[in-house]
């Protein structure tokens, strides 16, 4: 059996603002293995982002690793140093952002920003840094590549800017690669390039890719599993096959529900959830996604639900379940 | 049978964009190029095509909110720009003659918009950007109303604030609060309100609901039906997610760097697109849907969109299109009916699969 690349165990993350404690994440627990690709989709503010964040050590002041376990490649997060996270970034796990016009630095051309790179991690020297720099926008997909070192930021266009942030966060080969909405600020036409690049890259190397984004397009046609996050909880995790044609968690289902399909027939009128997202600083007693829930029960606004697990690889945070199984049990009986 | 009327029309028309440079070399960012299409009464007309491509400048201009550089726009019936360099057209596109036989030139015309900024109004796309921080909902609200006189006294204004906050489901309560109160969602609902203040006939929408989480886009997709079908109202919908506008539109153009290059019915445009920018991009939508997503093929065009401040002669797609030849290089390919109600520009047609 393959060695877990990735394993989470209840973590949870808060932040300390001067508001009040904000819990980013509750109890997430998930595991990767090597190869894996996985999707967390999610709307804005329900933890995405810090999950895969906290893997790297980024989620500094205010935001505090409150308990759970992360363990990846051997390492034990939640007991590392800066020091040693300075080691293990970029080295083993690295991450593209989601604007790629923002985080390249505009004062440096590319080639110095990947040469930095290539350098901090490695013994290369200048000119074999220059000469992998070259190969790696090769590999992304960028034509003149010599000429495209010389450059600033600003005179290419967005698709060829988040290529360079792919080859950076290649430059060292790293285990997992995490894409945070990497294709958000791009329009459909370059997304659908740079979704090409990426799945061609794994399949060449071999990382494992954590993808997360809010179009469940994306995560249909890049990833095998799927975690479905809402108010920093897991509440639906499964393969993407069990998650789009069996969803369990009343979320996934109105997150499908809400999408308009391109290929419907009719005029069909959408299905929205209706409500507004929790705000995180005052989450509700029992299950978060309670208040907008169609089928909310009294059990729900009280406690939050426990797991429940609906194959051996999905599984569904929700009471409907445990009532569903408590009605089939009594009917066995 | 009676003809539909046509609400809104626009002919030729230009925005090009001062862009540096003095005498010969000044410069231009060649926005919207000789764009044309009608707008029906009552009808949904969506816009759709990638950044910079000029669909934002189309609505904006349209709206006179940015000067047109050349072309006509009619509303109802009446010409409220015209650059004075086109000929008179029909309804059919066919040009008027005058008395001499000769096509007759439109006069240059630029109507003072106030009386028909009542029946046109826009929803902007941002809504954390399009609603100033230090007014209250109410006087955003309620600032289209002082403007043009709609209320004769106070509580009269106030009654109408509440009335129309209602109308996009916010309470008379939001009414004191300020912007920053809100969410995505509610802001949007705002921005609604606001364009409504006038009782308008058509409105434009623009990227309405890019900015909003998926649950939170299908309510304010809803509500849009919703007031269209209560009130009648004529939208002309811009947003670059093409599974958006399918479905709340009855006609979808397709605009590449500035120009129209394909505009039909939504189903026939869906199913049966002729252009290969139409077709590349409906492929390159990722649907949510695991087997069709594994099944389907994309055609994935090469290359980034060239700038149009320098766009490529002919047919602006040549350098990435796959069909391009030497003729799409020379000439402009012309904005033809193709099939009842299906317009298209390329020289390619009978060779695009």
């Amino acid at each position: 059996m393959s060695e877990k690349l990735l394993e989470i165990q209840d973590e949870r993350l808060s932040f300390f603002t001067q508001a009040g404690e904000v819990k980013a994440l509750n109890n997430v627990s998930f595991s990767m293995e090597q190869g894996d690709v996985l999707g967390i989709v999610g709307e804005s503010g329900s933890g995405k982002s810090v999950t895969a964040y906290s893997i790297m050590g980024l989620t500094a002041y205010p935001g505090k690793l409150i308990g759970g376990t992360i363990h990846f490649n051997g390492h034990e997060i939640e007991k590392m140093t800066e020091k040693e996270f300075r080691k293990m970034r970029g080295n083993e796990v690295s991450i593209i952002f989601q604007d790629p016009m923002t985080s390249l630095n505009p004062v440096y051309t590319i080639g110095n920003q990947i040469v930095e790179v290539i350098r901090l991690h490695t013994n290369k020297t200048k000119k074999e840094a220059y000469a992998r720099a070259k190969e790696l926008l090769e590999l992304v997909g960028m034509n003149e590549p010599e000429k495209r070192l010389k450059q600033y930021p600003h005179e290419l266009s967005g698709g060829m800017r988040q290529r360079v942030m792919i080859a950076i966060a290649l430059a060292c080969e790293p285990k997992l690669l995490i894409a945070d909405e990497p294709t958000t600020a791009l329009d459909v036409t370059i997304q659908a390039q740079i979704l090409e690049l990426m799945q061609e890259l794994r399949a060449k190397l071999g990382m494992s890719i954590i993808m997360i984004t809010h179009d469940l397009g994306v995560v249909a046609s890049m990833c095998e599993k799927i975690a479905v996050m809402y108010a920093g909880h897991i509440v639906e995790y499964g393969t993407t096959d069990e998650i789009f044609y069996q969803p369990g968690h009343e979320y996934t289902k109105g997150l499908i529900n809400s999408i308009p399909k391109l290929n419907a027939q009719g005029k069909e009128r959408l299905i929205p959830i209706e409500g507004t997202p929790v705000d995180l600083l005052n989450p509700p007693a029992g299950c978060p996604f309670a208040p907008r829930c169609t089928n909310c029960m009294k059990v729900c606004l009280r406690e939050m639900p426990p797991r429940t697990d609906l194959s051996d690889t999905h599984y569904s945070l929700c009471w409907l379940h445990q009532k569903q199984q408590a009605e089939q049990g009594g009917k066995a009986e | 049978m009676s003809e539909v009327k046509n609400l809104v029309e626009v002919q030729h028309l230009q925005q090009y964009f001062p862009a540096g440079g003095h005498g010969a070399k000044k410069r231009y960012v060649q926005a919207v190029d000789d764009v044309s299409f009608a707008i029906r009464k009552g009808e949904t007309l969506g816009l759709v095509g990638e950044s910079g491509c000029g669909k934002t400048t189309t609505g904006r201009t349209l709206l006179r909110l940015y000067e047109p550089t050349d072309g006509r726009v009619i509303y109802d019936g009446k010409i409220i720009f015209d650059s004075g360099k086109h000929p008179l057209q029909n309804s059919d596109g066919t040009p008027i003659l005058g008395a001499d036989g000769q096509p007759q030139m439109g006069k240059k015309v630029a109507v003072d918009m106030l009386p028909y900024r009542r029946k046109m109004q826009i929803v902007f796309q941002d809504p954390y950007a399009s609603l100033d921080p230090r007014m209250t909902i109410g006087d955003i609200v309620g600032e289209a109303i002082d403007i043009h006189h709609l209320a004769e006294n106070q509580k009269e204004r106030q009654d109408k604030i509440i009335a129309l906050l209602a109308t996009v489901g916010l309470n008379s309560e939001h009414a004191n609060r300020y912007p920053h109160e809100f969410s995505g969602g509610q802001r949007q609902r705002v921005g609604i309100a606001r364009a409504l203040a006038v009782d308008p006939e058509f409105i434009v929408c623009d990227e309405p609901v890019s900015a909003l989480d998926v649950s939170i886009q299908a309510q304010v997709v809803n509500m849009f039906e919703d007031l269209q079908r209560e009130m009648g109202l004529t939208y002309l919908f811009i947003a670059h997610d093409l599974s958006v506008v399918k479905h709340i539109s009855n006609r979808i153009g397709v605009m590449y760097l500035g120009k129209l290059v394909e505009l039909a019915d939504s189903f026939e445009l869906i199913g049966h697109s002729v252009h290969p920018y139409t077709r590349s991009l409906i492929s390159a939508i990722p649907v949510a849907d695991p087997k069709t997503a594994r099944n389907s093929q994309r055609i994935v065009l090469q290359g980034d969109v060239p700038s149009p401040l320098n766009p490529p002669s002919g047919c602006r797609l040549r350098t990435r299109c796959p069909y391009a030849d030497e003729r799409c290089a020379a000439e402009v390919p012309a904005f033809k009916e193709v099939g009842p109600g299906h317009w298209a520009a390329c020289h390619h047609l009978d060779r695009v699969k």
